[in-house]
């Protein structure tokens, strides 16, 4: 192993190598679903009527094509040695002003390739199932175009190598993102919901484009390789603004404390869209981005710091979101807002952690994904209808949406041997190895999940039937069932990547070895502990929830805890209290001294000026003799003043 | 020497009082004169002083000036006169605020 040569607890340098044979192909990855986004998008003005019959064929296949590609890449990567997994592809130049030079140049390494899998993989499944999903909607064409766009931008994200070609995919996606959330636009609240994510993410963003230039101005370039080699030379202060700026974007981007507030409106948008982008892929970019900057996390421990406060709050705060929602998607958005706070926890961890953040990232993007189709499944029979307290008793009348819902819950409850079970486990060991508070923050909201999905099961397939009239549930087409099969097997399977430290070994190149930290407690124990509390949430749950009747009408004469979390823990009223009702007076009172202090000034002026001239003019009046008069007294004044400079 | 700039002092104000007091245009237009002809008289004075002929020409040159003011000053108060029957300078205040 080439790191640990180098000295255990350090990230390696980032040392591209050229791109040659199959990598040579690396761009088309991206060519692909950004051609299909082109042809779908403004091809549509040209051959209307074709592409709308074929239109999703398109768009489905490119993604297909741009997996098999990754697929193939993947593992042309697995048969070389460990020295030669990095590799860079310049592919033009971006732009070059006087000492800036930014080239569009792509980086594959082991974390971007395990990325365009889950992107493009999970990205197909989307797309063969949103067919099946958006076959009565007139604008299904538009659709797939937005999904290959997003796509696209995702790819270019996770592939940049450096932070503005980065960025050029964060700001891609963010638009995606919205032009997806706003998809029914004629819905006021959907339309709403999309400004809303767009608005909170330009916050995150900021952060960014201030790491960015501050990049610029202390290292000249902002290409990974350059920076991961140089950071240790950059001042402390420098360091700590870096991170902490990067933070801000992260956070922005994965609904992170204290920018959370627009996932679960985000849940307005068709719900392949909240499987996609609000759960499995682009929420978890603020991860990558730690993840990817870890040679500046690793030199500055105060922003790591505030990473895993961050996402120890993020972490709580969503499974209490969770607890309480009504509405299916959005105790699913509490629960992915829950598990990317796990991931950042993982990923302020440092260098034991980083692994494990993109090992939990990745089972996520499986069961998440999965329930969040499952749960389109289910609305897809009822209706349309989201409120929980309308379904129950749904498991006999879709078997497979259940069977594959209940695999995803399986593992995202971190029941033995699914693969949350494996990814959680070991965020929450290594961070009972790091910081007991933050350890023990996470155990509790492994309780805290399991409540909650529990919940969302009995409140969803158990029980008895609490339909409206003319609802007659029924299992999905196969389009859409054969996806949710997939995707199932792969909540099942994917704990075999740690397999053998598989995923932790694949990841050394790019996350450095991890010293050895000895947990206070042998891991088989904790995992005994984990399991003990998950279960105690269970049978919570069942207690709770399982046993008693479930009103159809949510019952308002509830606890004060139960209220904070329908209301989103206050999230919209912090927000508005802090940042929008100043904004808002500050803008009112910006504009009444505009109107009454500047605007008075000028036309007060200008009044002033009317009026004495007014006077003045009367001088004009017509009288010869008083012009005259006017014309002695001035040469009366003259000589008087050159008689008083003379004499002087 | 210093009864000439007397006399032209005097002349020069009589000018004056004449030019702010009276209405009727020829009178106006004859303290004109008077006023013009008292700058002349100190002009010739002075040169006479200093014994050259700048004050002379000067002289010449107001009365050159002057004749063409009359004929043109003349003309106008005399179309004035036709349309207005008057010859008061206060009538003819049309132009003003």
């Amino acid at each position: 192993m080439r790191a640990s040569a180098e000295g255990a607890g350090r990230v390696p340098v980032v040392h591209p190598i050229g791109a040659e044979g199959a990598f040579s192909w690396l761009w088309l990855i991206i060519a692909l679903p950004l051609a299909g986004a082109v042809v779908l998008l403004v091809g549509g003005a040209l051959a209307r009527g074709a592409l709308d019959r074929v239109g999703h064929w398109i768009g489905t296949g490119t993604v297909v094509g741009s997996f098999l590609v990754s697929l193939w890449l993947f593992i042309s990567l697995l048969g070389r040695g460990e020295d030669e997994r990095q590799i860079g592809q310049h592919l033009f130049t971006w732009f070059e002003v006087g000492e800036l030079n930014v080239g569009m140049d792509l980086l594959y390494d082991p974390l971007s390739a395990l990325f365009l899998l889950l992107i493009t993989g999970v990205g197909s499944l989307i797309h063969v199932y949103s067919i099946g999903y958006m076959e009565h909607d007139v604008r299904r064409r538009r659709f797939f175009g937005y999904l290959n766009l997003f796509i696209a931008a995702m790819l270019v994200l996770v592939l940049g190598a450096n932070y503005l070609v980065v960025f050029l995919g964060w700001e891609g996606v963010g638009l995606a993102s919205y032009l997806l959330i706003g998809f029914w636009q004629h819905k006021h609240s959907a339309a709403a919901a999309a400004k809303k994510a767009f608005v909170i993410n330009r916050v995150g963003d900021i952060g960014l484009s201030l790491a960015i230039a501050l990049m610029f101005t202390t290292f000249g370039t902002t290409d990974f390789a350059t920076i991961s080699e140089q950071a240790s030379g950059a001042s402390q202060t420098t360091l700590n603004a870096l991170g902490l700026l990067l933070l801000l974007g992260a956070c922005g981007k994965s609904a992170q404390v204290p920018l959370q507030a627009w996932l679960l409106d985000a849940m307005e948008g068709p719900t392949p869209v909240s499987a996609l982008i609000h759960a499995a892929t682009m929420v978890t970019a603020g991860v990558y981005l730690v993840v990817r900057s870890n040679f500046i996390y690793e030199l500055t421990p105060v922003a790591q710091t505030v990473v895993v406060i961050v996402a120890t709050v993020t972490l709580l705060w969503g499974a209490i979101l969770g607890c309480a929602k009504d509405d299916i998607k959005k105790a699913l958005a509490g629960s992915t807002m829950s598990q990317i706070g796990y991931m950042m926890l993982a990923a302020g961890l440092g260098v034991a952690g980083y692994p494990f953040a993109i090992f939990h990232l990745l089972t996520h993007g499986f069961f998440k994904a999965n329930m969040f189709l499952g749960a389109g499944s289910v609305m897809h029979g009822m209706n349309d209808d989201v409120d929980m307290r309308h379904y129950g008793g749904l498991r006999s009348f879709m078997p497979i949406t259940f069977l594959t819902f209940a695999m995803g819950y399986l593992a995202i409850i971190g029941f033995p041997g699914f693969s949350g079970f494996f990814s959680k486990d070991k965020i929450i060991e290594t961070a009972l190895a790091d910081n007991l508070v933050v350890g023990l923050c996470a155990l509790l909201g492994a309780g805290i999940t399991g409540f909650y999905m529990t919940r969302l099961m009995l409140m969803t397939f158990f029980g008895e039937k609490r339909w409206a009239k003319d609802v007659h549930p029924h299992e999905s087409p196969s389009v859409m069932t054969v996806p949710l099969i997939v995707l199932a097997a792969l909540s099942v399977l994917g704990g075999i990547m740690l397999l053998n430290d598989f995923i932790v070994d694949f990841l050394s190149p790019v996350t450095g070895v991890a010293e050895h930290h000895e947990p206070p407690l042998p891991a088989i124990v904790i995992t005994m502990i984990v399991v003990g509390v998950v279960a105690l949430g269970v049978a919570a749950a069942w207690f709770l929830v399982g046993r008693k009747e479930i009103a159809r009408d949510a019952p308002q004469d509830v606890s004060f805890a139960t209220r904070a979390a329908r209301a989103d823990l206050y999230g919209d009223a912090i927000n508005d209290s802090l940042v929008v009702g100043p904004g808002r007076s500050m803008t009112t009172g910006l504009a009444s001294f505009d109107r009454r202090g500047v605007d008075g000034v000028v036309e007060g002026g200008s009044a002033g000026v009317g009026a004495m001239s007014g006077v003045l003019r009367r001088v004009q009046n017509g009288f010869v003799r008083s012009y005259a008069l006017s014309l002695l007294g001035g040469a009366l004044l003259v000589v008087l003043a050159l008689l008083a400079v003379n004499l002087a | 020497m210093t009864q000439y700039v007397v006399l032209s002092a005097i002349l020069f104000t009589i000018g004056c009082i004449g030019v702010l007091t009276r209405r009727n245009a020829i009178v106006v237009f004859m303290c004109i004169e008077l006023m013009l002809n008292a700058g002349n008289l100190a002009l010739v004075a002075f040169a006479k002083q200093h014994g050259n002929l700048d004050g002379q020409i000067a002289a010449f040159f107001v009365m050159v000036v002057a004749a063409a003011e009359v004929v043109i000053g003349l003309a106008i108060i005399m179309t004035i006169f036709r349309t207005r029957r008057s010859a008061s300078v206060d009538d003819a205040s049309l132009l003003k605020y």
